[in-house]
C-alpha cells in the first residue's frame, strides 16, 4: 500500500486555482497544432471538452457509442445545474455551495477539487446563456432559479425538466463548430476497448467500429476519459441502455487506480419494476417528496388491498415517524434505505409482488386543490400515468429506490490526471467531487466545469512538460493491444457460439446479485457472498454465455456482452471496497456500523480517505490510499431526526 | 394483481446492411404484458430468437426516456406509432390488443441509409448542425448571464423549438422526406434569441444549403412532420425559417 498524492496546490482554499493556473506552463499556439488529443465520450463532460480544447488549436478526436454526439447519456438530466450566482439575494456563497456539496458528501471529498467546483460553477452559467441555451426565465426577463434537494438557497438553474438536454445540446452545437472548422473529428458508434500505454503514458485508443466490426487504432498526446458513470453494473438502474464501465475498465487494467467503486447513489423516487421484461428504471423528480407522503401499511396483510381502503390508523408514515425533523424531505440515502427495510418486512405495495412504497398526494390535494398540485407537478403525474397506467391525483403513486449515480470512479489528482501520465478523466468518470454522496443538480455543473474550464488547462501544461514525442499508430504497442482486444472478442464468439444462457440473462442475475448485497445496505457476510457469486457468474459466463450473429457487423448483443464481461470483473471491487471501508457514510450504508437509533456512523479515525485499487489480475487487487486532509471544515455529523 | 397478456404477430423489416434488399418477416410476441414498453416487447422477441439460435432484431434505443432521440422507427405506418407525442421507447403495449398484426419497418429516407433492420444512419442531422446550429462564441470569460434579459415569452419560445431530440421522425413521415421542421427547429431557436441574432442570415443560407446537400426533399407544407413529432415541434419553426431565409438573402449580401 502506498499513500497517494493529490497534487493540490499551496496556499489558502480560495487560493488555490488561481496559484495552479499561474503555474501551469503554456502551449505555444503554433505548437498546439502539432498536438493530437483523444476524447472519449460525449457527454457534457466530453463534448465541452472536445469543443474547447479544439477552439484552443489542438487536433481533436472525440468518439461515441451513440449515432450522434448529442444523444449521450447526459440529455436525460432532468432537475437542473447548481451555481453561486447568488442571484435570488438569499445567502449563497461559493463557500456554501463548498460546505453543502462536502457535507452532503459525508466529508468524503477533497477539500480542492469541490471548492474549485463551486467557484467555476457561475461561469457555466454564463458560458451556456451565451450559447443560447434557453434557461427558465422569470417575467422580467432574469433568469429563474429554484431550491433543490433539500438546499436551503435557490441555486439551481433549470430549463422545464430537461436541463440536461439543453446544457448538451450546447455544448454539442459548440463541438460541431469544431468540426466544422475541422479542428475536431467525430467518430460516432465507436466504442473504445482499450487504452494504449507506451512507455508509462497514454498515447492511444483502439476503438471498434460498432457497424463494421473493424477495429481502429488512434494514436494521440494525451487521452481525455469521459466515459460516464457505472450504474449499470445493477442492469437497472435510471441509466441510459448503453451507458458502461467499458472505457474506464480498460484503463484500470492497464494501470489507472479505480477510486471508490462502492460508492453509489441509489435515488428513492424512482418508478418500481413491473415486470421482469424490465430494461430501465425512470426516475421521478425528487421534488415530490416536497408534497408527497410516503406510507406503507402497517400490517402485512393490507398490502394487497386498494390502498383506499387502508384505514388512517393501519398506515405506516414511516419517514415522518422515525424523522419528526425531516419527514418526508430526508436527504436521499436515509428515504431509500428506509424504502428497502419496509419492503424486507414484507410490506411492499408493489403490483405483482414488485417491491415498491406509496408515494401518497390525497393530502396535499385536500389542502391545496387539485389546481395547486397540477401547477407544481402536471408534466411528473403525466409521466408517471403514461408508464404506469395509473392516475396519482387519484391513488398514490408507487415508487421505488433505483440505481442512480456512481461517486466513485477512476482515481484523479488535483489537475485530473489519473496515475498513468497523459490520462486524464472528467465528469462521472473519475471520482473526485462528490465524496460518499452527491447532491442533486451537481453532476452536471461538475461534467462542464471539468470539461470547460479544467481540463483543457491542465492537458496543455501537461503537454508543455513532458513535449511528447509524435507518436504512430503502427507503434508494436498499438499491434499488441489490437491483437488482445480481437483475442477478447473472439474468446466471447467462441463461447457464445454454443453457450445456452443469454447475456441479458446473466446480466439481470448480476444486477440483483449486486442490488441485494451490494445496494442501499451492505454486510461483512453479504458482501462476502457477493464477491463468491460475482465470481461464478463470471465463470458462468465465461463458459456458458450465448451471443448471437458475427463480430463483422452490427451487433447489439456482443456490444453488451463486452460490457458485461468488464461489469462482472468492477462488481468484484465494488463488494471488496465496501467490505474494506468499515464504517458508514453517506451512501455506504454497513449495517454493522450505525448508531443506537439506526443512523450511519462513520469512522473518522480511521476512514478519512479515499480508497485506490490497483489492477494485479483477474479478482486481485493491490488497495493505495489517499488521505483527505479537512483544514477548513469541520467534519460533523449529519441528523435529521 | 396478475395482468393479462397478449399475443401479437410481427411483421418486422429485416435488412442485412444498407446493400441489401430487405424483406418482411414473421414473428409471434407471446405473452407480452400491457405495461411492457414497445421496446421491451422487442427485447423479448429477441431473448427468443436467440435462444432458437436466430439473429435478433437490430433496432437503435438509449436513454429509453423519450429524450435522447435515438429509438424511432415506423409502426403500422406511423413514425413512433399511434400514441400522439410519444417515442417508440415511451410507447407502451397497452394502446395494443391481444391478436393485433403489428407492422414495424425504419424510417425510410434517401438521406437516412439503412445499417441494419430498423436501424438508420442520421449522420446527415449532426452536418447540417455543423452548417451553423450553433453561437459562435468560445470557451471563457462571458458576460454575467443576466447583462442581456430575455423576455419569458421569447424564451419559452426558444425553448420549444430548442426541445427538438432529432430522433428524424419528422423526415420519415414527409412524404417528401425533407428535414425542414429539423432544421427549421434549430434556427427557430437560435434566431428568437439574442446571443443567436448576429448569425442568423449566414446561419440559414448555410443549414438550408447543407440540407439540400444531404439530399432532403423540399418541404411543400404537407404538416405530417408536425403530426408524428414526439416533442410536437410545431410547423411554424419551417415558416419561421422560410422568413429567415428570404430576410437573409434581402438583408445579407
Ligand atoms: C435520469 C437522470 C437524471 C439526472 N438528473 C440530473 C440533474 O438534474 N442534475 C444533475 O446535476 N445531474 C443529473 N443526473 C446525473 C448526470 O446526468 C450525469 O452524471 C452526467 O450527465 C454525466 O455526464 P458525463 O459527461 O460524465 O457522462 P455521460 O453523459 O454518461 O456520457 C458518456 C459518454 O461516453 C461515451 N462512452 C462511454 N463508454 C465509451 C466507450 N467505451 N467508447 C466510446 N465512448 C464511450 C458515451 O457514448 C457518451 O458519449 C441525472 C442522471 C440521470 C440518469
Ligand atoms: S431511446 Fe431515447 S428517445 Fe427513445
Amino acid at each position: 500500500m502506498t499513500t497517494l498524492d493529490p497534487n493540490v496546490p499551496d496556499g489558502p482554499l480560495h487560493k488555490k486555482w488561481d496559484n495552479r493556473r499561474e503555474e501551469l506552463k503554456l502551449v505555444a499556439p503554433n505548437n498546439k497544432k502539432k498536438h493530437n488529443i483523444i476524447v472519449v465520450g460525449t457527454g457534457l463532460a466530453g463534448a465541452s471538452a472536445a469543443a474547447t480544447l479544439g477552439e484552443l488549436g489542438y487536433n481533436v478526436k472525440s468518439f461515441c457509442i451513440q449515432d450522434s454526439p448529442r444523444r449521450a447519456h447526459s440529455i436525460a438530466a432532468q432537475g437542473g445545474i447548481n451555481a453561486t450566482k447568488n442571484y435570488p439575494n438569499d445567502g449563497d456563497s461559493i463557500w456554501r455551495l463548498f460546505y453543502d456539496t462536502i457535507k452532503g458528501g459525508d466529508f468524503r471529498s477533497r477539500e480542492s477539487n469541490t471548492y474549485r467546483l463551486a467557484q467555476v460553477a457561475g461561469n457555466i452559467i454564463d458560458q451556456a446563456v451565451a450559447q443560447g441555451v434557453p434557461f427558465a426565465r422569470e417575467y422580467g426577463g432574469e433568469l429563474a432559479n429554484r431550491s433543490f434537494g433539500g438546499a436551503q438557497v435557490s441555486r439551481t438553474f433549470y430549463a422545464r425538466g430537461q436541463t440536461g438536454q439543453q446544457l448538451l445540446l450546447g455544448a454539442y452545437q459548440a463541438l460541431q463548430r469544431q468540426v466544422e472548422r475541422g479542428k475536431v473529428q467525430m467518430y460516432p458508434r465507436r466504442e473504445m476497448l482499450d487504452l494504449v500505454v507506451v512507455d508509462g503514458k497514454a498515447r492511444g485508443i483502439i476503438t471498434r467500429n460498432l457497424v463494421t466490426g473493424e477495429m481502429e487504432r488512434h494514436a494521440g498526446d494525451a487521452v481525455v476519459l469521459c466515459s460516464g458513470g457505472y450504474g449499470r453494473v445493477y442492469f437497472l438502474s435510471t441509466n441510459a441502455f448503453n451507458s458502461n464501465a467499458t472505457a474506464a475498465w480498460r484503463c484500470h487494467k492497464r494501470g489507472a487506480m479505480f477510486a471508490n467503486p462502492c460508492y453509489v447513489q441509489i435515488h428513492p423516487t424512482c418508478i418500481p419494476q413491473s415486470g421482469d421484461y424490465q430494461s430501465k428504471l425512470t426516475l421521478m423528480s425528487e421534488s415530490l417528496r416536497n408534497d408527497g407522503r410516503v406510507w406503507v401499511p402497517k400490517n402485512k396483510e393490507d398490502c394487497s388491498k386498494p390502498p383506499e381502503q387502508i384505514p388512517e390508523e393501519d398506515r405506516d408514515y414511516y419517514l415522518e415517524r422515525r424523522y419528526p425533523a425531516f419527514g418526508n424531505l430526508v436527504p436521499r440515502d436515509v428515504a431509500s434505505r428506509n424504502a428497502k427495510y419496509v419492503c424486507d418486512e414484507g410490506r411492499s405495495v408493489g403490483r405483482g409482488g414488485a417491491r415498491a412504497v406509496y408515494l401518497d398526494f390525497r393530502d396535499a390535494i385536500e389542502e391545496q386543490g387539485r389546481e395547486a398540485i397540477k401547477d407544481k407537478y402536471g408534466n411528473l403525474f403525466h409521466m408517471y400515468e403514461k408508464i404506469t397506467d395509473e392516475d396519482p391525483y387519484e391513488v398514490p403513486m408507487r415508487i421505488y429506490p433505483a440505481v442512480h449515480y456512481t461517486m466513485g470512479g477512476l482515481w484523479v489528482d488535483y489537475n485530473l490526471m489519473s496515475n498513468l501520465d497523459g490520462l486524464f478523466v472528467a465528469g462521472e468518470a473519475n471520482f473526485s467531487d462528490h465524496g460518499a454522496n452527491r447532491l442533486g443538480a451537481s453532476a452536471l455543473m461538475q461534467g462542464l466545469a471539468d470539461g470547460y474550464f479544467i481540463v483543457p488547462h491542465t492537458v496543455g501544461d501537461y503537454l508543455a512538460r513532458h513535449r511528447p514525442d509524435p507518436m504512430r499508430p503502427d507503434h508494436n504497442k498499438f499491434d499488441q493491444c489490437e491483437e488482445e482486444t480481437r483475442q477478447h472478442i473472439q474468446k466471447m464468439m467462441d463461447v457464445g457460439k454454443n453457450g445456452s444462457r443469454t447475456v441479458i440473462e446473466i446480466y439481470r442475475e448480476l444486477g440483483k446479485l449486486m442490488y441485494d448485497k451490494v445496494g442501499v445496505s451492505r454486510t461483512k457476510e453479504g458482501l462476502e457472498e457477493a464477491r463468491e457469486e460475482i465470481r461464478e457468474l463470471r465463470d458462468q459466463f465465461w463458459n456458458d454465455v450465448k451471443i448471437p450473429g458475427e463480430a463483422d457487423n452490427y451487433n447489439k448483443m456482443l456490444e453488451v456482452a463486452g460490457r458485461l464481461a468488464d461489469f462482472l470483473e468492477l462488481a468484484e471491487v465494488m463488494a471488496m471496497d465496501a467490505s474494506e471501508r468499515e464504517e458508514s457514510c453517506g451512501c455506504h450504508f454497513r449495517e454493522e456500523y450505525q448508531s443506537d437509533d439506526g443512523e450511519a456512523a462513520r469512522n473518522d479515525d480511521e476512514f478519512t480517505n479515499v480508497f485506490a485499487w490497483d489492477y494485479k489480475d483477474e479478482g486481485e487487487w493491490e488497495k493505495h490510499v489517499e488521505d483527505l486532509e479537512f483544514e477548513n471544515v469541520e467534519l460533523s455529523t449529519r441528523s435529521y431526526k | 394483481m396478475a395482468d393479462e397478456t397478449m399475443d401479437l404477430t410481427l411483421r418486422v423489416w429485416r435488412q442485412n446492411g444498407p446493400d441489401d434488399k430487405g424483406r418482411f418477416e414473421e414473428y409471434a410476441a407471446e405473452g407480452i404484458s400491457p405495461h411492457s414498453s414497445f421496446l421491451e416487447m422487442l427485447d423479448q422477441v429477441n431473448e427468443r430468437l436467440i435462444h432458437q439460435g436466430k439473429e435478433p432484431i437490430a433496432f437503435d434505443s438509449d436513454c429509453r426516456e423519450g429524450i435522447c432521440g435515438t429509438c424511432g422507427f415506423v409502426v403500422n405506418g406511423q413514425a413512433h406509432g399511434p400514441e400522439p407525442a410519444t417515442t417508440v421507447c415511451q410507447l407502451h403495449m397497452r394502446n395494443f390488443s391481444d391478436g393485433d398484426t403489428i407492422t414495424i419497418e425504419p424510417w425510410r429516407a434517401k438521406a437516412f441509409p439503412v445499417i441494419k433492420d430498423l436501424v438508420v444512419d442520421r449522420e446527415a442531422f449532426d452536418r447540417i448542425i455543423s452548417a451553423g446550429g450553433y453561437v459562435s462564441v468560445g470557451t471563457g470569460p462571458k458576460p454575467d448571464a443576466n447583462a442581456v434579459k430575455v423576455p419569458k415569452p421569447i424564451s419559452d419560445k426558444a425553448f420549444d423549438s430548442a426541445a427538438c431530440i432529432g430522433c428524424g421522425a419528422c423526415v420519415a413521415a414527409c412524404p417528401n422526406a425533407a428535414a425542414s421542421l429539423f432544421t427549421g427547429a434549430k434556427i427557430t431557436h437560435l434566431a428568437l434569441l439574442p446571443q443567436g441574432r448576429p448569425e442568423r442570415g449566414q446561419r440559414v443560407k448555410n443549414m438550408v444549403h447543407q440540407m439540400e446537400e444531404e439530399g432532403f426533399g423540399n418541404c411543400s407544407n404537407i404538416g405530417e412532420c408536425e403530426a408524428v413529432c414526439p416533442k410536437e415541434i410545431s410547423v411554424s419553426n419551417i415558416a419561421k425559417m422560410k422568413r429567415e431565409y428570404l430576410r437573409a438573402l434581402f438583408t445579407d449580401s
